[in-house]
């Protein structure tokens, strides 16, 4: 078992044709071969990556059967690709693209909250979503990663890498890591994902990277406490961050003395996670809390 | 981005939200001219720097004759005023807005913003205005009344007959308030802002609505389809070295310490910062070079971290996903080459073609210290940073 995806997931790229839709279409594809096809509006008809390509969501779900989607479109366009892909109901929805402007993202927030939607969004801004061994749709390098039992959620792209790197060092493996993205409106939270590795049989441990900025890991505090039993490690970048800058993501800054790191980390610990302050202990703080 | 005072009264103006009358100076014949076009006996002069916290370091005065307004603004122009907001270094001041006095009743406070939790815009108005917004909803969140727009649906009329409901204005002033809400929904959908905020909104004797003094934000990531509101932007306001850094994709920011940091991605970024502290060192920079770095922006990346004189070793800490190892590896030979390094430098790299980029290194014959991992790279550079 593992959360949101398996080797049976089928998979399409929107924005297939693109430079980086290419490359990351066809690294995810050399990891486990689950990309059935690919979107590109006016390339219908071709094919990219041996992948046949479509010009609409909806044409690429008749011809393959494909229920998951990752995002390659470029800004301006990435909010409305999600849009498509809810219209055309795709259940999982990976949308990588950074810099999509916030209002863009309130529409697909509301659409994703109607209840007859069938589908859940991951990102936008985010790395994507893996399963050691089964399924990879992002950009976060194949090799690192190893089958396991360590669930891994974080706002950031490299410092999930980060994490799967020690938790793979420390003998441990993954059983899936998803990335949720760092921009102010995304579409699964902490506590969405917390949820599903709390269910998932193959998951014993959760490690959850956080950042600066917003209150996402205070209420995922608060959800840990009343409904995680498994045990749970933390890192919460930009402890020495100055206020009021942001700190790359758009999600990333501290406004009114708020979303510091502090807070963040207290919350945390009141609700029994093992944080590690030092980003280079996640892997063994977490080995340490499920002894 | 950040805009001037001035600059936010002529987009409220623009889009018919009242405010008081004013002129721009640069000079003070400039201001004792905008003194006399203005024929209030009562003005302000104000500093324009991107900063609160002016009036209480003189960079806000009430002015009564033209003499007197060309004279405060002589003493303003040129000068640097250092508040809470601009750091010790301070900001100097290019322009003054000289504006006219307002007969002051009472003060609100009015402001949308984007919230994040909601996915919608928040609607915040409090009969205490004129302070710190943090400190009334601190210290009397009761005062603060909240309501949530969905910007999908617009905003309704049943959001200002609560509003209305709530606020218990008299009368004249719930027109003139919703009108100005509905003016300022408009302008927060039609520019893209994450905060919008006028503080104080005040009431004159006369019973007019006016807003006094307006923040606004802008949402960066939307700025590339307002062409208009970029133009606006001050560089002499923004660190010369961010401006460059944002010019070439990469995302910079100046720091007190002397350990120059090159990392992707923005959440590594910190926790490099993070771990250099926790190690005993200082970093002298956040710098993520982002995911699709060339060589030639890598290259970039060293410079920039060079033009800080303070830098007594850099840290390249680098996990590829997009960005892969053997780009980097390019960048930093040929930086180190071409600009002569002359302090020491950390590698620590892993990911995408991690063994391309790690045989480059080794066979630069460059002066470089590999690190094995993040702690052992912060330890090194903490050390090369002491000498």
């Amino acid at each position: 078992m593992s959360i949101l995806i398996n080797e049976k997931t089928r998979v399409i790229t929107q924005g297939i044709t693109g430079k980086s839709g290419m490359f990351h279409t066809q690294l995810s594809h050399e990891y486990a071969p689950c990309f059935v096809g690919g979107v590109t509006p006016g390339k219908g008809g071709t094919t990219t990556c041996n992948l046949p390509v479509f010009d609409t969501v909806k044409e690429a779900k008749e011809r393959t059967g494909c229920n998951a989607t990752m995002i390659f479109v470029p800004p301006p366009f990435a909010a409305d690709a999600i849009l498509e892909a809810i219209a055309a109901e795709i259940e999982l929805i990976v949308c990588i693209t950074e810099g999509i402007p916030v209002l863009d993202m309130v529409p697909v927030k509301k659409a994703l909250e109607n209840r007859k939607t069938k589908s859940r969004l991951i990102g936008p801004n985010c790395p994507g979503v893996i399963t050691p061994g089964a399924c990879k749709i992002g950009i976060m390098p194949g090799y690192i990663h190893k089958k396991g039992h360590v669930g891994i959620v974080s706002k950031s792209g490299t410092l999930t890498y980060e994490s799967v790197w020690q938790t793979s060092q420390a003998g441990l493996g993954q059983s899936s890591c998803i990335g949720i993205g760092g921009d102010p409106i995304i579409g699964s939270t902490f506590i969405d994902i917390l949820a599903l590795f709390e269910e998932d049989p193959q998951t014993e441990a959760i490690v959850l990277i956080g950042e600066i900025g917003g209150d996402a890991e205070i209420k995922a505090a608060q959800f840990i406490k009343d409904h995680v039993r498994k045990p749970v490690c933390a890192f919460i970048a930009g402890q020495s961050a100055p206020e009021g800058k942001r700190m790359g993501h758009a999600g990333a800054i501290i406004s009114g003395g708020k979303g510091t790191a502090a807070e963040k980390i207290d919350a945390l610990r009141a609700a029994g996670v093992a944080v590690s302050i030092s980003p280079a202990e996640i892997g063994s703080t977490l080995l340490q809390k499920m002894r | 981005m950040n805009i001037h005072e001035y600059q936010a009264k002529q987009l409220f103006l623009l889009n018919q939200v009242p405010v008081p009358k004013g002129f721009l100076a640069s000079s003070p014949i400039e201001a004792e001219f905008a003194y006399r076009r203005l024929k209030s006996p009562v003005s302000v002069v104000k500093a324009q720097i991107h900063a609160g916290g002016r009036g209480k370091v003189g960079g806000v005065k009430l002015v009564k004759s033209p003499e007197e307004c060309f004279q405060v603004a002589t003493e303003m122009l040129g000068r640097t005023l250092v508040t809470h907001q601009t750091g010790p270094q301070g900001k100097q001041v290019h322009h003054v807005y000289v504006e006219s006095g307002s007969d002051i009743a009472k003060e609100y406070y009015l402001a949308l913003l984007l919230d994040r939790e909601t996915a919608g815009v928040a609607l915040m108005f409090s009969q205490a205005g004129g302070m710190d917004i943090e400190e009334v909803a601190e210290k009397t969140p009761e005062k603060l009344i909240t309501l949530q727009i969905d910007p999908t649906l617009g905003l309704k009329p049943h959001v200002l007959r609560s509003l209305a409901h709530l606020a218990q204005l008299p009368e004249g002033e719930t027109q003139h308030l919703l009108s100005i809400v509905e003016k300022l929904y408009r302008m927060f959908l039609k520019y893209d802002f994450s905060l919008l905020e006028i503080n104080p909104l005040i009431v004159t004797k006369k019973g007019d609505m006016l807003a006094l003094d307006g923040k606004m934000s802008f949402d960066d990531n939307a700025l590339y389809r307002h062409p208009e509101i970029e133009t606006m932007r001050d560089l002499k306001e923004e660190d010369d070295r961010e401006i460059e850094a944002s010019k070439l994709g990469l995302s910079y920011i100046g720091l007190d310490g002397n350990i120059g940091c090159m990392v992707n991605g923005a959440g590594l970024a910190m926790a490099t910062m993070d771990i250099i502290k926790y190690s005993g060192g200082f970093p002298a920079n956040f710098l993520d070079v982002g995911g699709g770095a060339t060589e030639e922006m890598v290259k970039h990346a060293f410079r920039i971290i060079l033009q800080d004189v303070k830098v007594k070793a850099i840290f390249v800490n680098i996990f590829g996903g997009i960005m892969r190892c053997d780009t980097i590896a390019k960048g930093i030979i040929g930086a180190s080459r071409e600009l002569k390094l002359h302090v020491p430098l950390i590698v620590r790299l892993e990911g995408t073609n991690v063994e391309e980029g790690r045989k480059m290194l080794q066979a630069s014959g460059l002066n470089i210290l590999a690190a094995d991992d993040m702690a052992d790279g912060a330890r090194k550079a903490v050390a090369a940073a002491k000498g």
